[in-house]
């Protein structure tokens, strides 16, 4: 072997080392100069998955479950694996015929490719989902996906702990639902609104691994970079959910709304605005259509009359006026008027209930008999009181005491879309009256008519102000948060609201007259056995638009209450529309519910009353006569919202067809 | 048998056993990192092809201790013979092989599938190294050399026909060995000069290169001119070598692209290169139709992201998300690198390529220790062949060599690529024991 023939080994392992090192310099600039490649490798392999937690649950005074969670199915279908599946007998178990299921499946192929999972069909009905399990075996490609959902327990309180629905377009554009997405579901009115935040929780974020189809797979990277979900909060109400079923079957087949508080706390025993309706109808597959029912509807179950209803007060609001008389020093209780069956002073007679001699020969027997007269005068005497400079200041005076009860402005409740209620002031009467106006013009005040109006929630909590002689907590209806009652959300209700400048004698003696109301006056009715009620009726006369022409209604059975007197635990405010007296509707209505929170069931003896309000079918025809006249409006309103929808829709369902496409260049670039 | 009196398994090479089997491990490791998913119960999976590659490294262990006992003369008597039945085999799969992705290359006996030309290379070095290493032969003659490279390369041609154009690619590696033991100087000059030319008659514009080639040969002439003026000899090689350049680059190559090669073929080189394909090669389309997209690029392009998004140390062991999620093409055999690089990175890389050519270097210092010239010529085969597959392999992943189908020895999945490695390798282990006999 030749020197020159034997070197040659070392050439060739020079070239094996050489060669090595071009791969090995190629490698360390690719995997640490181009960062092009990191990104793009997350970019093919890393799907983000977002969790849904459960929402809180919801629960009554007594840890009865007012509202939770429940499982669905959605059932989806991956195309690809479908091979061996009877069409004919799944469609027969779905309750499909061969077109409907043939479309369904065109509008998946256009949307994804075969071997990716797709949404057949959402949210199943308990049936489909039973015949579906039996034969699911023989279903290939078919899976079902469970899905939570919210569920009313006792189809009760529906327009108060409200509904969820996804997030509409215009929504996303508010700052509030600046983390939501296309597709999320949010609280839309009630609780369920108003406590979004806390009922919601918190998404969690899990990154998987997807490959070459798309199909997710392994957690990237063992799940280091999740965020893990959270379930929402649960909330505690005061409300009692035995009380408010028995207040909403009282309340069937009468327009109106009830409203009970707990004077000592302010949180809110009860809400009912009935008609009302089973939540459990806006949830799911079918809330849209049954909104939209409940939406037309005449009587207008969506409607919360509880806190957005304005009525004319009538004779409750005569505690108060009494209340503001003498806190201004216009009256002393023992004060008294001879009525004889109508107030003549103001150059036009105001009819009163009675015309015994007597009647009105003090606050007590006034109020027992609610006087109109004697209350037309004192309201007289209270703005006209000759310590203020003017009846216009009198006024404002007046105006000021009652936004201290909290009328003609919202409670604050926690419940979205509060109304205010009207609350004249000297403004509004000289726009009103041109600046030319006095006590007379504007005297019905003081008896709960002319321009006054009030949400029945303001009713109630003016009866927590007198029961509790001169303070009251903002009404709310949650106690605790995920067990807290600290949350800071909860801070506005723990302050105690006073209203000065009234005697504890003034509210003796209104709290007094209110009880001879129950004992020996106008709502005897609502007299409970063992328990001194304080109560007082109202009549309130009103008047409706019918086709361009005011008619006067039948009057509005109202009624409100608190008891027991000495130490007082529930108040409460009834009013039934158009249904007459107060004492003969609301009345023995506002009793019972005392009568069950207190004593936790109604003595044997009332049945036959309880029977009469339960049967009542007191839905005046005109409701019906007005409907029709603002039916076209609504129907308007209502297509054009759907239009809207509709429209909202096919841009999502652009966008999602512009993903796919981008999704397809990327891939096959 | 024992010429020195010890036994046989204390005269075996242990250094070279061990590296082989850390590259038969890794690369399990490798196939098991893209295959394991986190829901599996339990990591032994008849039907995973990690448990498939660990059951034919078991079947390679037992054939490399069949061979470590079989004589070590067996190999070097029966050399022409097994080439002559080899060869045979070769040309009857033309006739019988099973097509598998558009080759024609595959036997299949039961379930059982492989690649004669795979095994063929066995053969080939064996034929090669008795060849080489008769005494009558003299390497020197233009004849030997002529029955040499026709030894070599007859069989790449009948795989060449069996339409598996990587595999033959695979039988050049025997000029390395050709060249260690004598082929001339100028052989690995012409070869690098070639290699250079294709590279840029590809890379450079057309009229460009021809001005270049010229100006370079004028710029050759002028400094050899004292040499030129003397030797007639030498001046017919220079015009000859630039009328060579010039006629190659501005005919044969473009004839070879458009008359030649087939799309698939062409798509691969420009890949590799980075650039598009000139219209007048682009076979698949018309005028005015849209750019024709080439999946050979999106493979090397998967393969880069893969390699690439590994960085310096890795995503960690199971944490691929390219190549578990098959985005990469042919994944588990010739692709298996990537696995690794992602996992591990550019250290894993480095760690990967220092036994790899801590194998290679082992095997050449195991050539140069040898007594017999017939152990010495075969240890450079297994060298030769280890080597080419290597850099072709290694080099297609990242993007500087076009996508064909070689296998990364030992690594990738595939029982008749590892069984013929495991082969090779055996043989080699069991002539080195011997290597103070004179084995013919």
């Amino acid at each position: 072997m030749s020197a020159a023939v034997n070197s040659r080994q070392y050439i060739i392992r020079f070239i094996f080392i050489g060669v090595a090192s071009v791969i090995l310099l190629r490698l360390f600039f690719l995997q640490n100069f181009e960062s092009k490649y990191k990104i793009m490798a997350n970019d093919i392999a890393i799907y983000k998955k977002v969790v849904y937690p459960p929402r809180g649950v919801i629960y009554d005074r007594k840890g009865k479950v007012m509202l939770s969670n429940t499982v669905i199915y959605d059932l989806m279908v991956t195309p690809r694996n479908m091979k061996g599946t009877d069409t004919a007998k799944f469609c027969a178990a779905m309750g499909l015929d061969l077109p409907g299921f043939l479309k369904i499946m065109k509008g998946i192929s256009i949307r994804n490719i075969d071997v990716r999972q797709s949404t057949f069909m959402e949210q199943l009905s308990p049936e489909q989902t039973a015949r579906f399990q039996e034969n699911a075996f023989s279903f290939n490609g078919f899976e079902l996906v469970e899905r939570n959902i919210r569920e009313y327990k006792n189809e009760t309180a529906g327009i108060t702990l409200g509904y969820i629905a996804e997030v509409s377009p215009e929504m996303l554009k508010q700052p509030r639902y600046l983390t939501y997405r296309q597709g999320d579901y949010a609280g839309r009115s009630g609780i369920e609104l108003q406590y979004e935040e806390v009922l919601r929780g918190q998404r969690g974020v899990h990154f998987l691994e997807r490959d070459k189809f798309n199909r997710p797979r392994d957690p990237y990277r063992r799940g280091a970079l999740d965020t893990q979900e959270i379930s929402g909060k649960s909330l505690e109400l005061y409300m009692d959910a035995e009380l408010q079923s028995y207040a909403e079957k009282l309340m069937a087949n009468k327009v109106g709304s009830v409203v009970a508080i707990d004077p000592q706390t302010g949180g809110i025993l009860a809400m009912v605005s009935s008609p009302c309706y089973d939540p459990n109808l806006l949830r799911g597959r079918e809330r849209a259509k049954n909104y939209g029912k409940l939406y037309r509807e005449a009587t207008r179950p969506l409607f919360n009359r509880a806190t957005q209803a304005m009525y004319p007060p009538g004779s409750t609001i005569k505690p108060m006026t009494g209340l503001v008389a003498m806190g201004v020093g216009a009256i002393t209780p023992s004060f008294g008027l001879g009525c004889y069956g109508s107030y003549n002073y103001c150059s036009r007679s105001i009819a009163c209930e009675h015309k015994d001699a007597g009647h009105a020969s003090n606050f007590r027997h006034a109020l027992a008999h609610s006087c109109n007269s004697y209350f037309c005068h004192i309201f007289r005497l209270t703005i006209d009181y000759k310590g203020f400079a003017s009846t216009k200041q009198g006024l404002q005076k007046w105006h000021d005491y009652y936004i201290a009860f909290g009328f003609g402005r919202k409670t604050g409740i926690d419940l979205p879309f509060e109304k205010e209620g009207n609350l004249p002031d000297t403004t509004y009467y000289n726009k009103l009256y041109r600046g030319v106006w006095n006590s007379c013009t504007v005297v019905f005040v003081g008896m709960g008519q002319g321009e006054l109006a009030l949400t029945p929630l303001q009713m109630a909590n003016s009866m927590c102000i007198i029961a509790n002689k001169g303070f009251y907590y903002t009404p709310h209806f949650v106690k605790s948060i995920g067990k807290n009652a600290n949350d800071t959300l909860l801070k506005p209700y723990r302050e105690k609201h006073l209203v000065l400048n009234i005697a504890d004698s003034s509210f003796n003696a209104v709290q007094q007259a209110m009880q001879d109301v129950v004992e020996a006056g106008t709502g005897v009715g609502a007299k409970i056995e063992g328990i001194t009620v304080c109560a007082k009726t109202g009549t309130a006369e009103n008047k409706a638009i019918v086709n361009g022409a005011v008619i006067k209604m039948a009057d509005h059975s109202m009624f409100v209450a608190f008891a027991p007197r000495e130490n007082p635990r529930i108040a409460i405010a009834v009013a039934v529309e158009n249904a007459g007296f107060g004492a003969t509707w609301a009345g023995p209505i506002a009793s019972l519910l005392m009568e069950k929170f207190l004593k936790d069931s109604v003595t044997v003896k009332r049945k036959a009353i309880e029977d009469k309000m339960t049967k009542a079918h007191l839905i005046n025809k005109y409701v019906y006569t007005i409907d029709s006249a603002l039916r076209e409006r609504d129907l308007r309103n209502y297509n054009a919202r759907v239009l809207r929808k509709h429209l909202a829709d096919s841009s999502s369902r652009y966008d999602d067809s512009v993903m796919v496409m981008r999704w397809m260049n990327r891939r096959f670039k | 048998m024992s010429s020195l009196g010890k036994s046989l398994f204390s005269r075996i090479d242990a250094v070279t056993i061990l590296l082989y089997v850390m590259l038969v491990v890794i690369g399990m490791l490798a196939v098991f990192s893209v295959e394991h998913r986190s829901t599996d119960v339990t990591i032994f999976i008849a039907n995973k092809n990690y448990m498939k590659q660990f059951v034919w490294f078991g079947y390679s262990l037992l054939l490399g201790l069949l061979i470590l006992l079989t004589d070590s003369k067996f190999f070097a008597s029966t050399a022409f013979l097994g080439y002559t039945i080899g060869v045979a085999v070769l040309i009857l799969t033309i006739f019988i092989g099973v097509d598998v992705k558009g080759s024609h290359s595959w036997l299949g006996v039961g379930s059982f599938r492989f690649q004669p030309g795979e095994v063929c290379k066995i053969f080939t070095a064996l034929a090669l190294s008795k060849f080489l290493s008769l005494p009558e032969t003299n390497f020197k003659t233009l004849k030997n050399r002529l029955v040499g490279v026709a030894l070599s390369l007859g069989p790449a041609v009948i795989v060449l026909l069996q339409n598996e154009t990587g595999l033959a690619l695979v039988y050049f590696c025997f000029i390395l060995v050709m060249y260690r033991e004598g082929l001339p100087n100028a052989v690995l000059g012409v070869g690098i000069g070639i290699v250079a030319l294709v590279l840029g008659t590809l890379l450079i514009e057309r009229k460009l290169l021809f001005i270049l080639l010229t100006v370079f040969a004028l710029v050759v002439g002028w400094l050899l001119r004292s040499v030129l003026r003397r030797n007639m000899e030498a001046r017919i090689v220079l015009i000859g070598g630039w009328l060579f350049c010039i006629l190659f680059s501005q005919l044969a190559v473009p004839m070879a692209f458009q008359h030649g090669l087939k799309q698939h073929q062409i798509d691969r080189i420009y890949s590799m290169l980075g650039k598009e394909i000139p219209v007048e090669y682009n076979k698949g389309v018309a005028d005015g139709d849209e750019k024709k997209t080439n999946a050979s690029e999106y493979n090397v392009l998967q393969s880069k992201i893969a390699i690439g998004s590994g960085g310096l140390t890795g995503k960690g062991f199971l944490n691929g998300t390219s190549t578990k999620n098959q985005f990469v093409p042919e994944q588990n055999t010739d692709f298996i690198f990537t696995a690794i690089a992602e996992q591990f990175g550019f250290v894993g890389c480095l760690v990967l390529i220092g036994i790899y050519l801590s194998l290679m270097l082992r095997i050449i210092f195991v050539a140069e220790r040898q007594r017999s010239d017939f152990t010495r010529v075969y240890a450079y085969c297994v060298a030769s062949i280890l080597f080419f597959h290597f850099a072709v392999n290694m080099s297609m992943t990242i993007g500087l060599a076009p996508v064909i189908g070689i296998t990364l020895p030992f690594l990738s999945y595939g029982g008749s690529s590892l069984l013929s490695f495991s082969i090779l390798i055996f043989i080699l282990v069991r002539l080195d024991a011997d290597r103070h006999a004179m084995i013919r």
